[in-house]
């Protein structure tokens, strides 16, 4: 019999994931301690623009985990995942919109300012419970959550797959990016929403701020990673993999293969709604350009070029891509959009199983990757 | 259209009565009529294009006839249920095609087939039981992959993986097993061990093989339908059957 499995000997079963969880705690403690402690003048001291880049990334890890989750262990190629993102993201903005309370430009209490600029008198329905931040963490999952459960109930159940489910998720995140556009829709159309203030009262530039969202996005994809590896070391996770391979095969089993989609493509939209949630106190705005397409399409190149299917591969691949684009967009401006696509046909090409399915140092044994 | 008397419903495990199931105009059956016993073990052939997979996708949920009645157990109609639903009632299939999950273990491969439990919630918190563990053993030890549990599936030989397929079959534990050309590709001596594998497994459940290899079909000696052009066209003993003109001409007339 197969000896028996704990929490931590699942956790902790790939030398990637053990790499990953203790870079992450390590980097959760020791950069926030650096950037505080250490004198800015020392060789050690982290700055605080880089500390909150690497939130960034960071949050962009999560979100490349939740694709890696439907993409890599259920063969779901969601090219809208953005939008799960996007609207993790708008939900946090809206409790930041709040706080700023009088401190807008028009100095209205009620009222965010791109309100008052349309002359609205009332703070619309959909905009009441976003002063108290429980409300607004719940809503960081519900709407993403509820989002994906309705679409996917309709996708799942009809059985489309494949190139056709990946077209319709760009539809959806395409519709959702016209919607957010409209001044109407009450989301501070094509500006979003910025000029965030404080955030439970803190100052959001802060540099302790700072630090701690910083930390907290660490804990975020450390915890992010925990969860998904539970769930595809499970019996469900080899469930997904079933469906991933042979889809019609599983069925036969008597799984319905909709259901088991259904699960795991909401908990993956709620993920990326807490990676928004992440992304926007440190960068400071959201607007509709995260529902755009091609940021979907760049999501599912970072997990491509990372390797597929193993979770940690996700994390590395965001990280590393989106150092780079930070790296070329400040060399060369315009040449960033190619550079991608030179390196995801080039990833296709000389690393098919992305970097961590090719390199030996992440060998696990045994890869649950599909062959060839 | 019956070759012979109705039996009373009640006792068949599988019941067809004038299906018929046409591709774009082409009768791939025309109004098919044939019944198993409980407990039988019964073999199908005829030519190439005769119907016969086509029939399995009937039964399984795969395709929806355009008419006729598909009665599982004396009494389910299966012709308004869905795959998923059909293979909980007790029916399990082995494809023509053997389809097994390539990036799984022989092992995982059998457990997902386990009998139990398909629910999403249910699976996430799934442990295995030693008495789940020890009914594995005893399929590995069936289907001779013991040595295997640990071996990708996909890197089975072709006819490993019939012989895991058929694994998954019974760790399914249905009432009633459709097995399409489970001999394809294997060597004679791996063709006759299949045969005895059926044997010993028919004398729990209902079981249904359509085999083009005749000495297959001999070792299984059971009853034989013989489909063409989407019907049937004789029943009876394998002997019986090579004997009949008909059959003949079906088989050489291609
Ligand atoms: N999905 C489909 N669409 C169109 N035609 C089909 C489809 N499935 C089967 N057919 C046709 O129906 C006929 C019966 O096919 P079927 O696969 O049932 O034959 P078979 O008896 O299993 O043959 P074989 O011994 O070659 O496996 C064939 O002419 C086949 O081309
Ligand atoms: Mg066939």
């Amino acid at each position: 019999m197969a000896p028996k499995r704990n929490f931590l000997s699942i956790v902790l079963a790939e030398t990637g994931g053990r790499v990953l969880l203790g870079l992450l705690l390590a980097a959760a403690i020791l950069v926030p301690a650096s950037n505080l402690l250490l004198p800015e003048g020392s060789f050690l001291h982290v700055p605080t623009y880089i500390v909150t880049l690497m939130g960034k990334y960071l949050a962009f890890a999560l979100l490349a985990l939740s694709v890696d989750l439907i993409w890599g262990y259920a063969g779901i190629l969601s090219l809208g995942h953005g939008a799960f993102f996007a609207l993790g993201g708008y939900a946090m903005g809206m409790y930041l919109m709040r706080q700023i309370g009088d401190r807008g430009v028009y100095g209205n209490a009620e009222l965010p300012d791109f309100m008052v600029f349309l002359n609205w008198t009332e703070l619309p329905w959909y905009w009441h419970g976003f002063d108290a931040f429980p409300f607004a963490l719940v809503m960081v999952v519900a709407v993403p959550g509820a989002l994906a459960l309705v679409f996917g109930w309709f996708a799942f159940r009809s059985r489309v797959t494949g190139v056709y489910l990946s077209i319709i998720t760009q539809a959806m995140t395409y519709a959702l990016l016209l919607a957010f556009f409209r001044n109407d829709m009450g989301f501070g159309g094509n500006n979003g929403l910025t000029d965030f203030k404080e955030i439970l009262g803190f100052n959001i530039q802060a540099q302790n701020t700072r630090a701690v969202l910083f930390s907290l996005s660490a804990l975020a994809v450390a915890g992010g990673y925990i969860m998904c590896k539970l769930i595809v070391s499970s019996r469900l996770g080899r469930v997904l993999i079933a469906i991933r391979d042979a889809e019609s095969r599983t069925r036969f089993l008597g799984y319905r293969a909709e259901y088991y989609k259904l699960f795991v493509f909401v908990v993956s939209a709620m993920l990326a709604g807490i990676a928004g949630a992440l992304y926007v106190p440190q960068v400071g705005i959201i607007n509709p350009s995260e529902f755009a397409p091609a940021v979907s399409i760049e999501i599912v190149i970072w997990v491509a070029i990372g390797g597929r299917g193993s979770l940690y591969g996700a994390v590395l691949g965001a990280i590393l891509v989106n150092y780079a684009k930070t790296y070329l967009t400040g060399a060369m401006p315009d040449a960033w959009l190619f550079a991608l696509g030179a390196l995801f046909i080039a990833s296709t090409i000389f690393l098919p199983k992305g970097i961590v399915g090719t390199l030996p140092a992440f060998g696990t044994g045994k890869r649950r990757g599909q062959k060839s | 259209m019956n070759l012979h008397a109705s039996p009373s419903r009640r006792d068949t495990i599988l019941y067809l009565d004038g299906v018929s199931v046409s591709f774009d105009g082409f009768k791939a059956l025309n109004n098919l009529s044939f019944y198993v016993e409980v407990g039988e073990l019964r073999a199908i052939i005829g030519p190439n294009g005769a119907g016969k997979t086509t029939m399995m996708d009937v039964v399984t949920g795969k395709t929806r006839p355009d008419s006729g009645d598909v009665i599982f157990n004396g009494g389910t109609d299966l012709t308004k249920l869905d795959e998923a639903h059909i293979a909980n009632l007790g029916i399990g299939r082995k494809f023509q095609k053997p389809t097994v999950f390539e990036s799984q273990s022989v092992f995982e491969n059998l457990e997902l087939a386990l009998a139990g439990n398909r629910r999403v919630f249910q699976s996430l918190f799934f442990t295995l039981t030693s008495v789940q563990a020890q009914r594995i053993d005893e399929v590995l030890e069936t289907i001779r992959l013991t040595g295997d549990r640990a071996k990708q599936a996909g890197d089975l030989s072709h006819g490993q993986k019939q012989w895991l397929e058929i694994g998954m079959l019974l760790m399914q534990e249905p009432d009633l097993l459709l097995v399409d050309e489970p001999a394809a590709g294997m060597t004679d001596a791996e063709t006759m061990q299949t045969a005895e594998m059926l044997k010993r497994i028919a004398g729990d459940h209902s079981v249904i093989v359509v085999e083009h290899d005749m000495s297959f079909i001999r070792a299984l000696g059971c009853r034989v339908t013989v489909l063409n052009e989407g019907s049937v066209l004789a029943e009876g003993s394998l002997d019986a059957m090579q004997a009949d003109e008909r059959v003949i001409e079906s088989y050489l007339g291609r």
